[in-house]
């Protein structure tokens, strides 16, 4: 995790922002769908595919900014067709979230037999360039944010934006009153199926961005299972900060915490097994929705297809 | 009752259900053939070629491979039917995996016990495991039941959970010393493999046929299951006509739940004799998802998706060998499900006509 020389709060600390930071894109493009209407359960597979083509982009060109452009484009493109799916066809939306998941897994394991010609994981690529250096030097939180990537200052912009854009645009307005009444959005002359078309793709650009955290941010390839579960672990998040963009970071931050003390933990010798500390997320998801921890309200018309002209 | 409309409407109904899997799969199946293409660099005819003569090499070619899939067949049945008793109940129990995995480990623990006769033994390890699968079904069939929570959720959220604490366990109290499983059942715990023990092949396979059978009895032959269909085909019609919707949902999870956790149960008696540490998901559960969806949640229609996506498994050894990616039996078979996700419309309009039936008996 960290070296040697600094204080262990500190690697505790960047751990954690670090861990948090996939799960923080993905919960944000959890949100935005299901503020939309629209359950996206495919996360976990947008983030593989999106984690995936940014090692493609950055090993076709050597430059990793545009593997991060291919994560995006390629995030949006499978979510659009769970937007397809979801909005147009009215497909189970559950259903398509986990075609989605196994379609990303299946793909991008054909995609490294055919453009590594390997199997398992793809060749080392140029990683997302950081200056360790150059942070390390900045006094007090210096040796923090030596530990950091740029996909963590991302992630959090982001939430930023995305919460001023849900609570403080006329768009963001129009998404809420989609996700929570679309038939009364419609009269008024709202595009129901617009609005969810743009917030699905928005998701999976998301999400896109969070596989590529993983791939090109943390590591330099791309590797099966290499996502594993982290976007059941968003969706979670999305959950337990019932979605809201501030709470889904929040829930990510918590979660993220959990696993990095687990590091320190192990370190220490303390004794609960790892597998209490992995199930953490789950249990207390699963309590926050029963209501014993906090309360979550998901939007009235979430999971819902909307069906124009239908009483 | 409009007695002489039933044959032909029957048929009708069979026929428009059976047309839109049939379509999807044809429709996956030429898109694997264009990945094939693209793999292989291949004209269309020859992958065509390549890609079914493998497919159908590695599952029904030779003796072996036929026994092989109807190995990866046998679980199949069992998730497969757990996610039609949902999905005919109106839930989606994504927690089938999780269920699944609960039946291997309590089937692991319970067939270590020493000293038992095999007609003891044998039953309560598959007793055991339908408990577990039903007891961690049951809870989010109790938490959408009584505190309105979405199952699809807690589902998800109890497969992660059921996965660490079986890890927790195999590398833990059950521990085989050195090993990442827990140690071997007793052989009065194995099901027997009726071909040899070198084949895998066991009884199991005929408990899931036997299953598929006892689920069509279930869902269409007992009240019980008139109640399951009526709270999935309208809970809102049901409870008007005093069927209690609660009890209901608990019942379908735990019987959902006690399925999967049967066919953990007997995946460990008659394959595994273990349980092994897992790294991720087995996937026979979300296997079973797509299983049923494709079957239409007919116990019959599983049956025979079972023994497609069984022979889909079975053959990507095969696939391997003739230099073809393993992943294209996976991406026919995610491709399937978005082509059966996509037949919404009609499905809307089949379930239109079924309430209207169902008000004219």
């Amino acid at each position: 995790m960290a070296n040697g020389s600094i204080p262990v709060v500190v690697a505790l600390l960047a751990a954690t922002f670090r861990l948090a930071t996939p799960l923080i894109f993905a919960a944000l493009g959890g949100v935005i769908s299901e503020r939309s209407g629209v359950v996206n359960i495919g996360l976990e597979g947008i983030m593989i595919v999106g984690a995936f083509f940014a090692v493609y982009g950055s090993s076709l060109t050597g430059n990793p900014w545009v593997g991060l452009l291919f994560a995006v484009i390629s995030g949006a493109l499978v979510a659009a067709i769970h937007a397809v799916l979801s909005i147009n066809l009215k497909a189970d939306q559950t259903v398509s979230g986990v075609a989605i998941n196994l379609f990303a897994g299946a793909l991008t394991s054909f995609l490294i037999f055919k453009l590594f010609g390997r199997q398992g994981q793809t060749d080392g690529v140029a990683a997302l360039p950081y200056p360790t250096e150059a942070m390390a030097k900045i006094p007090v939180i210096g040796p923090f944010l030596a530990e950091l990537n740029w996909f963590v200052f991302m992630a959090i912009i982001l939430v930023f934006v995305v919460h001023y854009v849900l609570y403080y645009t006329p768009l963001g307005l129009r998404i809420r009153a989609v996700g929570e009444h679309p038939k009364a959005a419609d009269t008024l002359g709202i595009n129901v199926y617009k609005i969810r078309y743009l917030c699905v793709i928005m998701s999976g650009v998301f999400a896109g961005l969070g596989g590529a955290t993983l791939s090109i941010g943390v590591m330099n390839l791309f590797r099966e299972g290499m996502v594993s579960g982290r976007g059941f672990i968003a969706l979670a998040a999305m959950i337990f900060g019932n979605w809201k963009p501030f709470g889904a970071m929040g829930a990510s931050f918590l979660f993220a915490f959990a696993q990095a003390f687990e590091i320190l933990a192990q370190k220490f010798g303390w004794a609960l097994p790892t597998e209490a500390y992995l199930a953490f997320p789950y249990i207390l998801t699963m309590l926050a929705l029963a209501g014993f921890v906090g309360k979550t309200t998901p939007p009235a018309a979430d999971g819902v297809p909307y069906n124009k002209g239908e009483r | 009752m409009a007695n002489k409309n039933t044959t032909s409407s029957k048929l009708k109904a069979a026929l428009s259900t059976l047309i839109f899997p049939i379509i999807s799969i044809i429709i996956a199946m030429f898109i694997a053939v264009f990945f094939v293409m693209w793999a292989e660099g291949e004209n269309f005819f020859v992958a065509t070629g390549t890609l079914f003569q493998a497919i159908w090499e590695g599952s029904f070619g030779t003796s072996f491979s036929i026994i092989e899939t109807l190995v990866f067949v046998t679980p199949l049945l069992f998730t497969g039917l757990a996610n039609a008793v949902a999905f005919k109940t109106g839930l989606f129990n994504i927690g089938v995996e999780g269920q699944f995995i609960m039946g291997i480990f309590a089937a692991a623990a319970i067939g270590l016990i020493p000293g038992l006769p095999a007609v003891i033994h044998v039953p309560l390890v598959l007793i055991g495991g339908m408990l577990a699968g039903a007891i961690w079904a049951a809870i989010p069939g109790f938490l959408k039941a009584k505190v309105g929570t979405n199952e699809v959720i807690n589902t998800i959220m109890m497969n992660f959970i059921a996965m660490f604490f079986v890890n927790y366990m195999i590398m833990g109290p059950l521990n085989a010393p050195g090993k990442a499983t827990t140690p071997l059942i007793q052989d009065s715990a194995k099901l027997w493999r009726f071909l040899g023990e070198t084949n895998r092949i066991n009884i199991g396979l005929f408990i899931g046929i036997l299953l598929v059978a006892l689920v069509y009895v279930l869902l269409w032959k007992t009240t019980i299951g008139y109640e399951l269909r009526a709270v999935g085909l309208n809970p809102h019609a049901a409870e008007y006509g005093g069927i209690d919707i609660k009890k209901n949902i608990i019942l379908a999870m735990a019987i959902s739940g006690a399925i999967a956790g049967l066919g953990g149960a007997v995946h460990v008696a008659g394959i595994q004799y273990q349980a092994i540490q897992l790294f991720g998901f087995t996937n026979f559960g979300f296997d079973g998802i797509a299983v049923a969806l494709l079957g239409k949640s007919h116990p019959v229609g599983v049956l025979l998706s079972a023994t497609l996506f069984g022979a889909l498994n079975s053959s990507s050894l095969n696939l391997q060998l003739a230099n073809i990616p393993k992943d294209i039996v996976y991406l026919i078979q995610a491709i399937i499900i978005i082509f059966v996700a996509a037949d919404y419309i009609y499905k809307w309009i089949g379930e239109k006509r079924k309430k209207e039936a169902m008000i004219n008996g």
